[in-house]
This record gives structure tokens, C-alpha cells and sequence, in this order.
């Protein structure tokens, strides 16, 4: 398999990035992206590289970053923009490639072996998708070049931000050899400690290691791990790959007042349904999961979901569905604080599903006009211009602002 | 925030094959500035003004200058001297 190209393309500090290239009188000062810092709530998402360097890291609660780092600016996230991007790099990516496979919003494999004739060595394709990554989206991107998908991915991982770095067949040896064995996608904290026992340190160690040995450690994965450590990863770079680049999309809100019967509830989830399937719409992306969390003034909660027949993006579905389960699964011992719904799963427009014979492919096609009617009546008139009726029945509840409440993780490297 | 990004009102041209070309802005000024001719089109990042779009090379009064097609369907300009 020594004769593929692979790249892959890591976003520097992407988030963060995006917001330097709008916040250009914030050049050259630290800047975070989480949380909301008017409550001065929340975690940082990503710092960019002035904030990394007094220690910021992502994760860390915003005081605790403002204490490292005192000139630190803290933004909100704007998810909807940074998709928006992730689909332009996309979009360049797509030049040189129809191999590409999003891993996250800022990662992707591409396969490029077939353009090296046209485009040249995979290095200089690498040096060409920087340079226009820079002029064409104002941000910088670390490239990994080799003949399979893991040790890309080492690559890019090398040397940020804004490098190229290559690990071909004859280099692997020198470069990934030497790294800690941590780096290897897949050796997280648990199995890192794992090998340590065993005296592996770096991935040449691994990969100098008995397989025998590895799986009698690790299992299953030892032998994937040992393969992965000498280069044998000859897994694809997926075409047309009908994941959405973020796991789920969710709202969630805490009242103004407790919610104490049904009718409150099913304001609140309508409200949050719109907000859910208006996002989803926005973006190219259906949901086949539908999950509602649950808080009472106790603060105790939980959350349920099920999986449902369609891919949708239909308000109605998702606010009907999440209504359901919470008839099913709530009895009304206490009043209510907090709700959120959320769609999960999800696939994006290359996704074809068999039509439920049963289902009403008409009222679907109707309510899909409607939501896109409703959109844009939105888009030019503002949010509050067109309202359902059952907003009316209590305007205090549905004028709710539906807080945003993202969850993006990258989606696993197997399970796709 | 965003003082050297300005949006302005654009009047702009679809041609049968699609091909947007843009006419004229108003600048904040209130004055109508025509443009002459459109030099080029490319997708570029305006580091000054903070943000992407497609980029279109203007003359106006013989001069160049970078008039910006945002994806939110809104036309921006770089603030000069900034």
C-alpha cells in the first residue's frame, strides 16, 4: 500500500483562528473562544496560540484561563460560522481530491494519490491547499503527508502551527519512531499507562514489540495499535461520507418560572424544536435520534431518547417526538426547571434512507415547505415575525432564549 | 469592533448566465460611486476588515479597490488607511 498519498489537514486552533480573522483589532493579543463570558460561565473551547503559551488549555474553566493569562479576550462560540468555514475548506479540499474524509470539523484525510501526476508529489499539493487555505480563508493549517491515514495524521500533528510535514515510508522510521507513544491515535490516557508497564515508551517501542505481547496486554486493540506503530494502516480515506462533521445539535433552556404541567412543557420543547430543526436546516443536516433532558426544581434529571423511523429536520417531527417521550417518561412528582431537546445522529445531504411505506411522504414534503417558508420570513423579518399559535398561550415561556448548547466531538476513527 | 469592515448598499448585475458582476456602491458618504470594470474574482480572506469572501478587483475613478461578496449575501469594503 506503500504507493498512496494521504494528507491530513488539521485547522489550526480553529475556533480561535476564525474569531482572529473577524476580531482583526485583536491581532497579536490572546484570545479565547467558550463559554459565555458576560456571566463569565463556561470553558474554553480553543485558545489560540499567544494564550497557549501562558498555559491556557482547552477545557480549563475561564477564570482559571484569566488568571494565566490576565489580557486574555474571551469570545462566544459561533458554531454556525465555523461550520460555515469547515465547508470552504472542504470546498478547497475538494480540488484536489473527491477522497475526503472529515474527521471533526477541522480534520480531514484526503486521498490525493490520483492527482500527484496532474498536481505533483503530495508534498506540493500540501504546500498549494496551505497557501490557499491562508489567502482564500485567512487561516493556517498543519498538513501530515504519507502512505497511510495514521501516520498523516502524526504528521500534522508533528509541527503546528501552520507546517508540512512528511512521513513517508522511508522516514517513518525516524520521525514517529521517536515520538512518545501517546501521539498514536488510539493511546489515550488508560492504555498509554498500559505500555509504560510493559516499558513501551515511544511508538518505535511499540512497534518493536512482540504483537503476541500486545495482545495479551491491550487485546484486540494491541494488534491494531502494533500495526498502526509500523505503518500496516491501510484503511480508506471515505468517499462521500454521509456523517455531519459534529455529533449532535441542542438547546436547552432554564426557565423563568417552574414548568408545572403539560402545556408549559410543550411550549418550552417547541420552542427548543424550532431552534434544534432551524439549526439542522442551516447546516445540511438531519437527525435520526431525538433526545430530551429533563431537570426538576430539585435538580434532579435525566435524559431519554430514541431513534426515529426518518432522517429529519422537520420541527414538527423532532417537537412531536421529544413530546412523547417526555409524556412517557414523566410523571409530574415535582415541577419542572429545565429543558433541553436535541438532535443527534447525524447525517448530512449524501444520506438516502428506504421510504417508510407507511409514512405520509406528503405532509412531510408540506411541512418541509413550511419550515423553510418560516425560515425565511425569519431570515428577512426577524425571529419573533411569524410565531405558532401556541406561543400565544403564554408569552413569557415561548419568548425563552433558546441558549445555545453545543456538544461537537470528532466522530470515532472505527465506527464510521 | 470591525471598524475597518464596512458594509455597503450594492447594485449588481446577474448576467443570463449567471455571472454576478457588481454596478455600483454607495459609500458612507452617502455618494454613489460607480465602478468602471471588474479585474478579477477570487475567493480571498480581508485580513483588515476581518472576514471572507468572493473578492471582486473594482476601478473606480481609474482606481482599484476590493469590493467583498460575503456568504451571509452582504457586500463589505476595507476601510482605507486601515
Amino acid at each position: 500500500m506503500s504507493g498512496r498519498v494521504i494528507l491530513h489537514s488539521d485547522i489550526n486552533s480553529c475556533y480561535a483562528s476564525i474569531e482572529h480573522l473577524h476580531h482583526p483589532e485583536l491581532n497579536g493579543k490572546p484570545l479565547a473562544v467558550g463559554g459565555d463570558p458576560e456571566s463569565r460561565h463556561g470553558i474554553v473551547l480553543t485558545a489560540d496560540y499567544i494564550a497557549k503559551k501562558y498555559g491556557v488549555k482547552t477545557g480549563m474553566a475561564l477564570w482559571q484561563a484569566k488568571q494565566l493569562c490576565p489580557e486574555i479576550t474571551f469570545v462566544s462560540p459561533r458554531m454556525d460560522l465555523y461550520l460555515r468555514f469547515s465547508r470552504m475548506a472542504h470546498e478547497i479540499y475538494a480540488e484536489y481530491t473527491d477522497l475526503q474524509e472529515a474527521y471533526g470539523i477541522d480534520e480531514s484525510w484526503l486521498d490525493v494519490t490520483a492527482s500527484a501526476t496532474i498536481k505533483g508529489d503530495g508534498y506540493s499539493i500540501a504546500k498549494e491547499i496551505s497557501n490557499r487555505m491562508k489567502a482564500e480563508l485567512g487561516i493556517t493549517v498543519s498538513i501530515g503527508v504519507s502512505f497511510n491515514k495514521i501516520f498523516a495524521k502524526l504528521g500534522s500533528d508533528y509541527k503546528k502551527p501552520d507546517a508540512i510535514t512528511t512521513m513517508y515510508s522511508d522516514e517513518f522510521q525516524t520521525k514517529a519512531w521517536n515520538l512518545p507513544v501517546g501521539d498514536l491515535l488510539y493511546v489515550g490516557r488508560s492504555t498509554n499507562q498500559k505500555l509504560a508497564k510493559i516499558g513501551i515508551r515511544t511508538i518505535g517501542d511499540l512497534a518493536r514489540t512482540d504483537e503476541a505481547i500486545l495482545v495479551s496486554q491491550l487485546g484486540k486493540m494491541g494488534s491494531v495499535l502494533w500495526a498502526f506503530a509500523n505503518g500496516y494502516d491501510d484503511s480508506p480515506v471515505r468517499k462521500e461520507n454521509a456523517h455531519a462533521p459534529i455529533k449532535s445539535v441542542g438547546n436547552s433552556t432554564t426557565t423563568h418560572r417552574d414548568l408545572v404541567n403539560d402545556e408549559d412543557v410543550k411550549i418550552v420543547i417547541y420552542v427548543l424544536a424550532e431552534s434544534v430543526a432551524a439549526r439542522l436546516r442551516e447546516n445540511g443536516f438531519r437527525c435520526r435520534v431525538v433526545e430530551i433532558s429533563i431537570r426538576d426544581k430539585e435538580l434532579f434529571s435525566f435524559t431519554r431518547q430514541r431513534k426515529i423511523s426518518n432522517a429529519t429536520n422537520i420541527t414538527e417531527e423532532i417537537a412531536v417526538e421529544a413530546y412523547r417521550l417526555f409524556k412517557e417518561s414523566y410523571d409530574w412528582r415535582k415541577p419542572i426547571r429545565s429543558v433541553g431537546v436535541r438532535g443527534a445522529d447525524l447525517v448530512n445531504d449524501n444520506y438516502w434512507e428506504q421510504i417508510d411505506l407507511f409514512c405520509d411522504f406528503q405532509m412531510r414534503e408540506k411541512h418541509m415547505k413550511m419550515d423553510a417558508a418560516v425560515d425565511d420570513i425569519r431570515r428577512r423579518f426577524g425571529f419573533y415575525s411569524i410565531q405558532r399559535g401556541l406561543m400565544y398561550q403564554d408569552k413569557v415561556l415561548s419568548a425563552v432564549n433558546a441558549k445555545e448548547d453545543h456538544t461537537v466531538h470528532p466522530h470515532g476513527y472505527f465506527n464510521q | 469592533m470591525e471598524g475597518n469592515k464596512v458594509y455597503v448598499d450594492v447594485t449588481a448585475e446577474f448576467s443570463a448566465e449567471g455571472v454576478l458582476t457588481p454596478k455600483s456602491f454607495r459609500w458612507t458618504d452617502g455618494k454613489v460611486y460607480e465602478i468602471q470594470k471588474v479585474k478579477d474574482v477570487r475567493r480571498v480572506a480581508s485580513l483588515k476588515a476581518g472576514g471572507v469572501g468572493m473578492r471582486y478587483t473594482c476601478v473606480v475613478n481609474g482606481r482599484e479597490s476590493y469590493l467583498y461578496y460575503e456568504d451571509n449575501n452582504m457586500w463589505f469594503m476595507e476601510r482605507a488607511g486601515a
